[in-house]
């Protein structure tokens, strides 16, 4: 409360939790969940520095923050359509399939 | 006229474009490549007699103006060739004699090669010569003279060789040429050694040719060989390329053997011009030979070699039973007299004799040619006889061509150009031998000549006894046909007329060529042994012909079934080493040519012996060193370059598995990738 | 440290964890539900009311939904072979998120910034966001307000179903007879 430490080891925590879930999640929706925690996690490096900033009508960091919040959504949209179409077309959502590329 | 000069070279010229056109010519155009022949050497003449209305007289004695035409023929580098034409007394007479026997023998070639079937060709090799022959004569550049000179050669050689299919005649054209070359080598070398010392090889240049003073001055004055001066030196070598070409002795062997060529060739070739070539040439290089400090060595050996030539050529032509190897060996002798003459008298006195030579040898082969003709191609004298009421035109003429060469008193040219050497022999500064073998000469010419006419004019005809002769095809002689004898004809005229250009009472001929007045010498036959020379050859001559027709008169003597007389009189032996030409082919055979067979079987021997064996050891070798090198390429190099792509090509297959193709994974790594980078920037450069 | 902020915290990583963790799909999704609450309480207790309580509005209230009938509508696939981590690289995840973690944690301990600041009383107001959104920050929100555009329809575009119709690819081509391919 005093500093901003607490606050910023939540936000590291939170993302290198959404971070391992993204990298090892077999899930393509929970993978897409994944990114949605490491989006909040940097809201709240936002928010927790807009607190700590001195100037009383400096709004910026939660203007970032609404931001965030708006594409954030916008983004699990369209990948969330993404999975169902691929979905569709393979009956799974396990990301290995998806190796066209390998080699 | 001045420009005559200049346009000199259509005298040969001519001829020459003929000979080009008629090597294209089609076979079957005989007559018209006769005439077209005919015609380039009418035209030749036409032009020569202007040459010779155009030559300039000088009024000095000893004194002789020439026209000169000299060009630049090519330039190398900064320096130029020049060569050049050259019009004087010598060669004009020259160029007047060999055009017309040529037109002569041209015509006379009509009729007796018509039943040849390479006559087109014939008439291409004559033409060629011609060319080639006047082409020397105008020559004022020795280079250039020596290049006519071969092509002459060479013509020599094919006409001589014409009826190829006889090895006899490919022998005789080979001999020939071969032996001509010899004489050439010292020819060649004298030529060379002459450029090298008087910086150039025209004649006459203003001053500055090789025959002209300054030059002649340098030469006389280095050293040569054998104690001689390089004129005299340079002198020798010259005339060794003559002795060749004029067959003298020793390199006269091939004469003989070349008539084994149509006798048209033997009269043009090897009885007026292309022998007379030799002398032609000692003339034009008198200069050299004659300076007052050079030495008269060259003029002493030209003087000793043309004797023994004169009388070994009489010799031989005594016991010769081939109607031609009498007249080639007759030729020799007289060859012989030409060159005693240019010894020991002159220019004029040899040129005087070749002149009258000319027409009247000429006039003999071309006889010859007409008696053998007529007689179905016979030509050994014991088989013939009688031709005297057979060939009426024939026999005369002959007969006036016989008594030219013997030298018969007054009327026959012979006799005064004969004299003329003989005179100059007598009153020759050096040994009296060659004088003495002269007259020993003039007495032979005398007695085979009339050794000849008897076997093959008088008494009965022989022909009939011929082995290949037969009772049911009787081989009957005839005369010639008339365009064979309009040419005996005309000749015999010339060699009766032609010797009053020069007698001693009225000599315009050696003052033509050597300059001086012309005027009647009323007393010259009176100065000093003049008369008694004329008288004594004379007797010579009557003698040589009462000793021949009592040897072989037809009420004496029959050639089938007696002995020759000569052979009964002479030693044991004798008659046959004359017979034999005194056995000097067979000498040439066993050394010379011996020595170049075993030289060329040693040469054989070395490469069958040694050099193909050791061709198997190249191929070996060849293989080891393919098999090294396909080894080095395959094994080492190859290998190496393959196993490295084969390296890389596992390596990067290695390398290909990271792409998983699971996007996770990519994921860790990209994070990872970051992570540490960011861990190098915050601890490493960056704040 | 505060002891709300401490429960709230605890909360909402344990539940992010959980969400990250569980093999039932369905309540790793409600443990994200939960996570995005603890994280709009989070916002709350750092007096960003506006903020948080779009936080719930947004998160809690549409994407969580979406996500739910995301999972909803992928059923039925080879489920039955699903393992949760992922077998062959897991290693290599888990290493890279401790580092990661590792590496922030140092720096915002070392950091000096994180240190000095003394929360003085910030209160916002919506009338400032809301002024500054439209006078600074006018150009990225006319640029959100298209992409919000574009991922709506294009994410509608992505999920309706194909359509076999006369326009698709393969029918343009001549039908032959025997056409394996067909």
């Amino acid at each position: 409360m005093d500093t901003l430490i607490p606050y910023l080891l939540l936000s590291a925590g939170l993302f290198c939790v959404g971070l391992t879930g993204v990298m090892l999640r077999r899930n393509a929706i929970l993978i897409l969940a994944g990114v949605e925690l490491m989006l909040n996690a940097a809201n709240i490096n936002f928010v927790a520095f807009w607190r700590f900033h001195p100037g009383a009508d400096d709004m910026s960091g939660l203007v970032m923050v609404l931001f965030t919040i708006a594409i954030a959504a916008a983004e699990a949209a369209v990948g969330l359509a993404l999975v169902i179409s691929i979905f569709r077309h393979y009956r799974s959502t396990d990301p290995e399939i998806l190796e066209d590329l390998k080699g | 006229m001045n420009d005559l000069i200049s346009y000199i070279w259509l005298i040969p010229g001519l001829p020459i474009l003929a000979a080009l056109a008629l090597t294209f010519w089609p076979v079957a155009k005989r007559k018209g490549a006769a005439w077209l022949a005919i015609s380039a050497m009418a035209l030749s003449f036409v032009i020569s007699l202007f040459a010779f209305g155009a030559v300039p007289r000088s009024a000095e004695e000893g004194v002789v103006t020439r026209l000169i035409h000299n060009f630049t023929w090519f330039d190398v580098g900064t320096s130029s060739m020049r060569i050049g034409w050259i019009l004087d007394p010598l060669n004009v007479v020259m160029l007047v004699m060999v055009t017309f026997v040529s037109l002569l023998v041209f015509i006379y070639s009509m009729g007796y090669m018509e039943k040849d079937p390479r006559f087109v060709r014939f008439y291409a090799f004559l033409s060629l010569f011609a060319g080639a022959m006047l082409g020397l004569l105008i020559a004022n550049h020795l280079l250039v003279l020596f290049m006519c000179w071969e092509v002459v050669g060479l013509a020599s050689y094919l006409l001589i060789g014409f009826w190829f299919q006889k090895p006899s005649a490919a022998a005789a054209c080979k001999k020939a040429f071969i032996t001509t070359r010899i004489g050439d080598l010292g020819l060649f070398i004298g030529m060379v050694w002459l450029y090298g010392e008087a910086g150039t090889l025209l004649f006459y240049d203003a001053g500055q040719g090789c025959l002209e003073s300054s030059s002649l001055r340098l030469i006389a004055s280095l050293p040569g060989m054998a104690g001689m001066t390089a004129a005299a030196t340079i002198g020798c070598l010259l005339f060794f390329g003559a002795m060749g070409k004029s067959g003298q002795f020793p390199l006269h062997v091939w004469l003989p053997d070349a008539m084994e060529g149509p006798t048209p060739v033997s009269a043009l070739i090897h009885a007026a011009t292309m022998v007379a070539a030799g002398v032609f040439l000692m003339a034009r290089v008198h200069p050299l030979l004659t300076y007052p400090d050079a030495g008269t060595q060259a003029l002493s050996f030209i003087t000793w070699v043309g004797a023994i030539t004169a009388l070994i050529g009489a010799l031989a032509a005594c016991a010769q039973t081939d109607l031609k190897r009498i007249l080639a060996f007759s030729t020799i002798s007289q060859l012989g007299y030409m060159m005693l003459g240019l010894g020991t008298g002159g220019v004029a006195v040899a040129m005087f004799h070749l002149i009258t030579h000319a027409f009247f040898k000429a006039l003999l082969f071309l006889g010859a040619g007409s008696v053998i003709h007529g007689c179905h191609d016979e030509q050994d004298i014991r088989y013939m006889g009688g031709l005297r009421k057979i060939m009426p035109v024939t026999f005369a003429t002959y007969g006036v061509g016989m008594l030219a060469l013997a030298g018969f008193p007054l009327v026959t040219s012979g006799f005064w150009s004969k004299d003329e050497i003989l005179h100059a022999a007598a009153h020759w500064h050096g040994h009296p031998a060659p004088f003495i073998m002269a007259l020993v000469g003039a007495f032979l010419t005398a007695f085979y000549m009339t050794r000849q006419m008897c076997h093959v004019f008088f008494g009965k005809n022989r022909l009939q006894e011929r082995e290949n002769a037969s009772e049911e095809h009787p081989v009957v002689p005839h005369e010639s046909p008339a365009s064979m004898l309009m040419p005996l004809r005309i000749l015999a005229g010339l060699a009766i007329i032609a010797g009053f250009m020069g007698t001693p009472l009225f000599p315009w001929f050696q003052s033509f060529l050597e300059g001086g007045t012309l005027e009647w010498h009323g007393t010259a036959l009176f100065h000093g042994s003049t008369l008694g020379l004329l008288i004594g050859s004379s007797a010579l001559v009557l003698g040589g012909l009462i000793v021949g027709w009592w040897f072989y008169s037809s009420l004496v003597f029959d050639p089938l079934r007696d002995k020759d007389p000569l052979d009964e009189k002479l030693p044991a032996g004798w008659f046959a080493t004359l017979r034999a030409k005194f056995y000097l082919d067979e000498f040439y055979e066993s050394t010379v040519l011996e020595g170049a067979r075993l030289l060329a079987m040693g040469a054989a021997w070395l490469e069958r012996h040694v050099m193909i064996p050791m061709m198997p050891l190249f191929a070996f070798g060849t293989r080891i060193m393919s098999w090294i090198t396909r080894f080095w390429d395959e094994w080492v190099i190859n290998a190496s370059f393959d196993r490295s792509c084969k390296g890389i090509q596992n390596q990067s297959e290695r390398v290909s598995t990271v792409h998983t193709g699971n996007i996770q994974f990519y994921l860790q790594i990209v994070a990872l990738g970051f992570v540490l980078l960011a861990i190098i920037w915050i601890w490493g450069g960056g704040q | 440290m505060n002891l709300v902020f401490a429960i709230i915290a605890l909360i909402t990583l344990a539940s992010a964890i959980a969400a990250m963790c569980l093999r039932n799909l369905v309540h790793c999704v409600l443990c994200l539900t939960v996570t995005f609450t603890g994280i709009a309480m989070t916002y709350l207790q750092l007096s960003a009311q506006f903020v948080g309580f779009s936080q719930i509005m947004v998160y809690v209230g549409a994407v969580s939904v979406l996500v739910i009938f995301a999972l909803l509508m992928t059923r039925g696939g080879n489920e039955l072979n699903l393992r949760d981590w992922n077998p062959r690289h897991w290693l290599i995840g888990l290493g890279t998120g401790l580092l990661t973690f590792g590496v922030m944690a140092t720096g915002i301990f070392k950091s000096s910034l994180t240190r000095s600041a003394a929360p003085d009383s910030k209160t916002e107001s919506v009338k400032t966001i809301g002024e500054s959104l439209l006078n600074e920050y006018v150009l990225p929100l006319e640029a959100l307000a298209l992409l919000l555009t574009v991922a709506l329809i294009g994410a509608a575009l992505l999920a309706m179903p194909e359509r076999k119709t006369a326009s698709s690819p393969h029918s343009d081509r001549p039908q032959t007879k025997g056409d394996p391919t067909n």
